[in-house]
């Protein structure tokens, strides 16, 4: 898990191209320009294969951007078109769609989002748009409550139930499909713009259908868990810089003539707060290290990158909300406003915490794999 | 994982299975901490065994006998090891603590000297760090030394705490050199053998009902002129040195017996229905999750270049994460056993997590408390000031 050169650097360069540019307190305009220069930086690239004009990087890579853009709470895409649009298409897709789809995706001539469940809940029973065969072509009906929608986007990636055959299929459609209605909701978490899609007999053509029969279902259900092994590295980054502020603020602020930071009882609180954001953190890279050999071919089963990925993924829900509190209480009076950050990383945390699926699923599944096997 | 890891797990295995066998069966999974009174004299025999086959010092340069393996492999021992049911290691204190610190900071002679006994298995090690008045504030010892006219050392005073002082050999004293110095200064790192005239050890009965440790008095004991490591009245530095060893890589070893003590609660658990309350389950996995963030953690700090000087913040937590970590897991055992813990219990498995329950509230305490742990967090790793 010891990075190399190349992932330092990368890492250095996200961190300091972030801290330029963080739009998480602009006004939503800049979102299109934050995007169009992270697609130049060619991060939207990193896990598309070298075949398709991708660099062909892994889970590392991607968890050093997140984690730096968890911790700017950089309001772009990513999450929507690499982390799960392109990861579903890796997992999920026919050769052929990806060819069509993921150098798109990989350079920003398309920008897209994944629709699974609520939350992003992979399991059939959850899915709540529906498809119907019509003639070739295939007819979408539904309902999805609240989709990772910033308003950039130009397609989709939809998860839908087959109403004739039991089964589930993924669908390409552009957001200017006929009968599809984006409203945007008003979320609580201003950096993770979220709308309502209703699918209004949206017909799509045969070649809409972009996924594998033969592994769409298992592709799904690992889409969901790396990508939540990816969300656990933006959690970290945002509990790091949780950690960050009530450091830095308590350096400057005096009460009883001395800095806040001098008093026992608040050093204690930011070093557990450092204690769980680094335990989490040591995770996370691991995991995705693992994640990545696995990936050369030395066998990580279903089962087990599961279990891996929901060790990262508590640790990262437990971190990032205690951090976020934490920082709330150590800025006193000013934690509760506005103007400071806290409140921001405090709303990403606990949105966090749900996609996905809570903390308490996790461990369940968890819970399941060690305690009921045979 | 190179199939040069799968073959050293493969002879790991092959040798635990025809060694820990015999006269050596009945060490299976016992002597861990908590459990330290447990068969000792054969556990030192068993100590020699290990040694002959080559598994002491894995990591020490081949100069000093070691092997100098690469941690994966070193890690990959331990994991078979505790999977085999390996004893818990009765030398660990020289093995770990003493021998890092005499290949960094000792002299050749005094490696020549003392690594051989400890790579042995011939001679055994005792911390002698604490005393009734220097705990956390460990600069505030009294112990006095000072060089005799024939140049050997003599000592004074009282050590505390001191574990496994009752079986071993050797022992090595933080001690004041400097008449009148206070704090850092004037304190030399001694090296004393602890079978003479000079020196009394009382075992004290812990919350076990065990004595794994002990009060150690120096009534003018000696030690020759040359069982100083580095210079009298610097003897900070080394202990502080040794001090790094305790909270890092030493512990590693220990924790792979924190899997095998995980699964004794889920076994526990499945056995006697308590897997199927939601509140347990939730827990178990809690704990399980936890266990990981400490097995990347301590992968994640060995695996940096141990030559950078910056504070590495996952080796500052470590410490506080794993006895935490422990603390709790006790705790679970104990709920998931229920009302039958309160006895004490003949089935092994109930009665190794009785002692982990019991022994896991030292864990917090020894190589620096909790509250030690988060200042040196805040301070070193946050740069927040001193109080
Ligand atoms: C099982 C076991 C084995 C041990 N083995 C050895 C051994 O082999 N050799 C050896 O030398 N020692 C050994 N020790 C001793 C151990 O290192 C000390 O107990 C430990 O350092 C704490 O010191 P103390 O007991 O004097 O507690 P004290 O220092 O008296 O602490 C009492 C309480 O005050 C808190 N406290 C103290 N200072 C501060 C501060 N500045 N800020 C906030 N809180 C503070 C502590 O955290 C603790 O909660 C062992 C201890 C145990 C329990």
């Amino acid at each position: 898990m010891k990075l190399s050169d190349e992932q330092r650097a990368l890492q250095e360069t996200a961190a300091d191209f972030l801290a330029a540019h963080t739009n998480a307190r602009k006004e939503t305009d800049a979102d299109a320009e934050l995007w169009s220069r992270i697609v130049e930086l060619g991060w939207a690239a990193v896990q598309v294969p070298e075949d398709l004009d991708g660099l062909g990087l892994g889970p590392v890579e991607l968890v050093l951007l997140m984690e730096e853009m968890g911790r700017r709470l950089a309001r772009t895409p990513f999450l929507a078109n690499v982390v799960l649009a392109q990861t579903a298409l890796l997992q999920a897709a026919s050769a052929e769609a990806q060819q069509r789809a993921l150098t798109a995706l990989a350079y920003g001539e398309r920008t897209a989002t994944l629709i699974l469940g609520p939350g992003l809940d992979a399991e059939p029973a959850s899915l709540t748009v529906k498809a119907r065969r019509d003639g070739d072509g295939w007819v979408l009906a539904g309902e999805a409550a609240q989709v990772l929608d910033d308003g950039l986007l130009t397609h989709a990636y939809v998860a839908a139930r087959i109403e004739e055959a039991p089964g589930v299929a993924l669908f390409e459609l552009a957001v200017d499909a006929a009968g599809l209605s984006r409203t945007p909701l008003e979320v609580w978490d201003l950096t993770r713009p979220q709308a309502r899609w209703c699918f209004d007999e949206v017909r799509l053509t045969a070649d809409a259908r972009v996924d594998d029969p033969a592994r769409v279902l298992a592709g799904l259900a690992r889409t969901r868990v790396l990508a939540a092994l990816q969300l656990a590295a933006e959690q970290v980054g945002g509990a790091a810089q949780c950690l960050q502020l009530a450091v830095d603020y308590t350096k400057e602020r005096v009460q009883f003539g001395k800095p806040v930071a001098s008093f026992q009882a608040v050093k204690h609180r930011v070093a557990e707060m450092m204690v769980r954001m680094e335990t989490a953190r040591s995770t996370v890279l691991g995991v995705a290290s693992r994640v990545a050999q696995g990936a050369q071919g030395s066998g990580l089963d279903d089962a087990a990158l599961a279990a891996e990925i929901a060790a990262a993924r508590v640790q990262a829900s437990e971190a990032y909300r205690y951090c976020a509190q934490e920082a709330i209480q150590l800025h006193g009076g000013v934690g509760f406003t506005w103007e400071y950050d806290p409140q921001m990383h405090f709303k990403r945390a606990q949105w966090a915490s749900q996609w996905f699926g809570p903390t308490r699923d996790w461990r369940e599944a968890l819970a399941a794999h060690l305690l009921d096997a045979a | 994982m190179s199939m040069n890891e799968q073959e050293f797990r493969q002879e790991v295995a092959d040798w635990m299975a025809t060694h820990l066998v015999g006269r050596f069966a009945c060490l299976k999974h016992r002597g861990g901490p908590g459990d330290e009174e447990a068969f000792p004299a054969l556990r030192k025999e068993w100590e020699q065994e290990l040694a002959a086959g080559g598994w002491v010092g894995l990591g020490w340069p081949k100069a000093h006998g070691g092997r100098d393996l690469p941690l994966a492999l070193q890690l990959a021992f331990h994991e078979e090891y505790v999977r085999a049911g390996g004893p818990g290691r009765i030398g660990h204190i020289g093995e770990t603590l003493m021998a890092p610190t005499l290949i960094a900071l000792g002299t050749p002679e005094q490696q020549r000297r003392f690594l051989p006994g400890i790579r042995e298995g011939r001679e055994y090690w005792a911390q002698g760090y604490s005393e009734p008045g220097a705990g956390s504030d460990l600069a505030a010892i009294t112990t006095r030394c000072w060089p005799g006219e024939d140049g050997r050392w003599r000592l004074q005073g009282q050590k505390v705490w001191t574990s496994l002082a009752h079986e071993s050999e050797w022992i090595f004293v933080v001690a004041r050199s400097t008449p009148g110095s206070v704090g850092r200064e004037g304190l030399s790192f001694l090296l004393v053998p602890l079978d003479q005239p000079g020196i009394e050890i009382h075992p004290i009965r812990q919350m076990t009902g065990e004595a794994e440790f002990n009060s150690v008095f120096f009534d003018g004991a000696v030690t020759e002129a040359d069982c100083i490591v580095g210079k009298p009245g610097e003897g900070w530095k080394v202990a502080m040195a040794l001090l790094g060893f305790e909270r890092g890589v030493s512990t590693l070893g220990q924790q792979m017996h924190f899997i095998h003590e995980l699964q004794l609660v889920i076994d526990v658990a499945r056995a006697n229905g308590a897997a199927r309350d939601p509140a347990i389950r939730q827990r178990i996995a809690d704990a399980w999750v936890g266990l990981q963030g400490l097995r990347y953690n301590g992968l994640r700090m060995l695996e940096e270049d141990t030559g950078s000087t910056k504070v590495r913040p996952e080796a500052l937590i470590y410490k506080y994460a794993w006895s935490n970590w422990h603390r709790e897991l006790g705790q679970l055992a104990m709920d998931v056993i229920g009302v039958a813990g309160d006895v004490r219990s003949d089935d092994d498995a109930v009665r190794r997590l009785q002692q982990v329950f019991f022994f896991s509230r030292a864990d917090t305490i020894y190589a620096g408390t909790n509250e030690i742990q988060l200042n040196i967090i805040a301070e070193r790793g946050l740069g927040m000031p001193r109080g």
